[in-house]
């Protein structure tokens, strides 16, 4: 039911149109991404701490080779964080993307199969792939009105069964040349950094200077406003959910060349479903969506990958990291939502 | 209508009128859950005699116990993640605390039942207090509690269950006339859907949830303790894992994976029975309905040959058909 051009509607005393101007105060608000500063330093500061221990315990820690390999880690983390910050500030959430990583990095290895000639119909049919998804999670949640945490829930259960019903493990080869979007370098930059950095530049560019990126923070922050003010809110989710998929089948192809072949289980034990929404509220955006941006995302999916690296060096239990992952992501919401408190909202 | 006085009319008509709006307002899934059960028996004649029935029951009475748990977070209007997290960690610290030792049985599982409501109030102070979206704080406790339990017992879950602790997963009653035996985890849950039942219908605090996740905002005007009463819901969340662990531990032994899939299973299940992620709708025998369908849906495609995949693939497209449908009759009452 898309809202027919007349909703624009008189304006007048209490007519939406006041409420329209309130609700582009809120874009400018959300926007505003005050929270992304501060994150920065916070990252910053985990950082001079990681080196300081590390140095302490006799590792090396500036060294560009670990500074690369932190990046490289959060290659595929943040690409999908960055996703998910667009669905999640358009107030919708994905919970597919994890299997969808695996379709798109199983189908890539099979259509390709070592054969280079085949590159360009494998990223053809994966960017069809995660078209074809997001288009059914942006339909499913906005047409059939079914909640986005169930809709992309179902849609991942899906996907699970179809994947695991054909392959359990590793499937189809990688052509070797692809293999340099995970490996190679430009000069002195690798490859999965200018990719992301591409994936980041054009998500911030989008949500800061392109008309539907405004529309995604004018619905996240308020739909019903936004509808009055004469936005077609269901397009903007469906779009913003096709973005996500985007991102998660990019990161999926990503994964592959990393590994060299596809495999069904690479999205889920990565668990990059619940991980890169936990890099988007750590980096500030709001879960309740309207709020934040893809900046602090990037600095949450790099505060995670430090505080991996600093618990890799210390040779810090694994299972501790669960713990300290766990309370970090409390504490960074619980401080936002302190802030926002204290700053009146 | 052959009455003469309007009064009766009118009388009648509403009465039938309750009746059918209570209908259509449970209606689907037990309709589902009934045809799940025939499709079952015809499938397999011997599922309808009381054994491999109660049996069925005693398998999904975990689920169910825990479905009803989140009822009472989701009609308030939160999530809670934790719960699957939860059941792994009752099994195990079960496990290695009475490592086979039945004296330690019952003081153990006073312990649990104190973990279940420390954990439980920390969720609830996190969301209510600092704030914390319930996703996220449940996320978190998810991942400590995981990262807890698997950092004590080095990943592998040791010790082991002694028999009167597994007695309530899967002893019974024997000697009863006309069924033979009935499983403890029948009457549990039995119990526990009267209790939950009676919180939920037919107490204050049950109202004040549904009010606070119809209009939170409403409910604090009206005089509700809203950070109370939602703390308590998830203080009730929590014991219910703890319950469904015990069950679980007696069901199925211990494993690293007991628990595992089982938050989002009881999400769903309170889903099929109508509850509204958002809060302010749900009910009990709808939630125990909603989880006995999932269960019975499993048997069946499991009676049908279909591999275990297929059946992620069938209950993902079933709780997204339940939700739309769910949403298109919510429209036509608007």
């Amino acid at each position: 039911v898309t809202t027919s051009p007349n909703a624009v509607a008189p304006s007048g005393p209490g007519s939406p149109r006041t409420r329209g101007t309130a609700s582009l105060a809120r874009v400018r608000d959300g926007l505003n991404d005050a929270n992304a500063g501060p994150i920065w330093l916070v990252l910053l500061s985990i950082m001079v701490v990681s080196w300081a221990l590390t140095t302490y315990v006799g590792g090396d820690y500036l060294t560009i080779d670990n500074l690369t390999s932190m990046v490289i880690r959060s290659v595929a983390l943040g690409i999908v964080a960055m996703g998910q910050t667009v669905v999640i500030l358009a107030g919708s959430l994905d919970l597919s993307v994890a299997y969808l990583i695996s379709v798109a990095a199983v189908a890539t290895s099979l259509i390709q199969d070592g054969d280079p000639g085949r590159m360009i119909l494998s990223v053809l049919v994966v960017l069809g792939i995660g078209v074809g998804v997001g288009l059914t999670n942006g339909l499913i949640i906005t047409k059939l009105r079914v909640n986005p945490f169930i809709a992309t829930l179902g849609v991942g259960l899906i996907l699970r069964g179809v994947l695991n019903a054909a392959f359990d493990n590793f499937a189809g080869q990688v052509a070797k040349p692809f293999e340099t979007i995970a490996y190679g370098s430009l000069g002195p930059v690798p490859w999965p950094v200018i990719l992301l950095g591409t994936i980041v530049a054009g998500s911030w560019v989008f949500l800061r200077s392109t008309r539907l990126g405004l529309h995604v923070y004018a619905v996240g922050g308020n739909a019903d406003t936004a509808r009055l003010s004469g936005i077609r809110s269901h397009r903007v989710i469906i779009s913003a959910h096709v973005l996500c998929s985007l991102a998660a089948v990019v990161s999926g192809m990503f994964l592959a060349a990393r590994i060299r072949q596809g495999a069904p289980w690479i999205g889920p034990d990565g668990g990059y479903d619940l991980e890169s929404i936990a890099a988007v509220v750590v980096g500030g955006t709001a879960l309740a969506g309207g709020r934040g941006g893809v900046i602090g995302t990037l600095a949450g999916v790099l505060i995670l990958a430090v505080l991996d690296n600093l618990f890799n060096q210390l040779q810090f239990n694994a299972f501790l990291k669960l713990v300290v992952r766990g309370v970090i992501i409390i504490a960074a919401v619980a401080f936002y939502a302190q802030r926002e408190r204290r700053a009146g909202r | 209508m052959t009455s003469t006085t309007g009064d009766v009319v009118i009388a009648r008509a509403s009465l039938r009128d309750r009746f059918v709006r209570s209908f259509r307002g449970s209606a689907p899934i037990f309709l589902i859950l009934l045809i799940l059960l025939i499709l079952i028996t015809i499938k397999n004649p011997k599922f309808a005699e009381p054994g491999p029935f109660l049996a069925f029951i005693k398998s999904s009475s975990a689920l169910a116990v825990l479905a009803m748990g989140q009822l009472f977070v989701i009609v308030s209007g939160e999530f809670d993640l934790s719960v699957g997290s939860m059941i792994t960690v009752v099994v195990t610290v079960a496990a290695v605390m009475i490592n086979g030792d039945s004296a330690s049985t019952v003081p153990i599982l006073g312990t649990l039942f104190i973990l279940g409501v420390v954990v439980g109030l920390l969720n609830g102070l996190i969301v209510t207090r600092l704030r914390v979206p319930s996703f996220i704080a449940t996320l978190g406790m998810l991942l400590i509690l995981q990262g807890g339990i698997f950092y004590w017992t080095g990943g592998a879950p040791r010790g082991s269950l002694p028999d009167n602790f597994r007695v309530f997963g899967r002893g019974g009653i024997s000697g009863v006339p006309g069924i033979g035996e009935v499983p403890w985890a029948v009457v549990i849950l039995i119990v526990v859907g009267l209790v939950a039942y009676w919180l939920m219908h037919r107490t204050n605090f049950g109202r004040e949830l549904v009010a606070i996740g119809g209009n939170a905002r409403a409910a604090a005007l009206a005089g509700i303790d809203v950070k109370n009463a939602r703390t308590a819901a998830f203080v009730i969340s929590a014991v219910s894992a703890v319950i469904a662990g015990i069950l679980r531990g007696g069901f199925a032994g211990v494993s690293a994976q007991v628990g595992q899939g089982y938050e989002f299973a009881a999400i769903s299940a309170c889903v099929l029975g109508g509850a509204v992620l958002g809060g302010g709708r749900g009910s009990i025998p709808t939630a125990i309905a909603g989880a006995l369908s999932l269960q019975a849906l499993f048997v069946l495609l499991n009676l049908l040959g279909l591999p275990k995949p297929t059946q992620d693939a069938f209950q993902g497209l079933i709780i997204i058909a339940a939700v739309a449908y769910a949403s298109y009759r919510l429209r036509g009452q608007a």
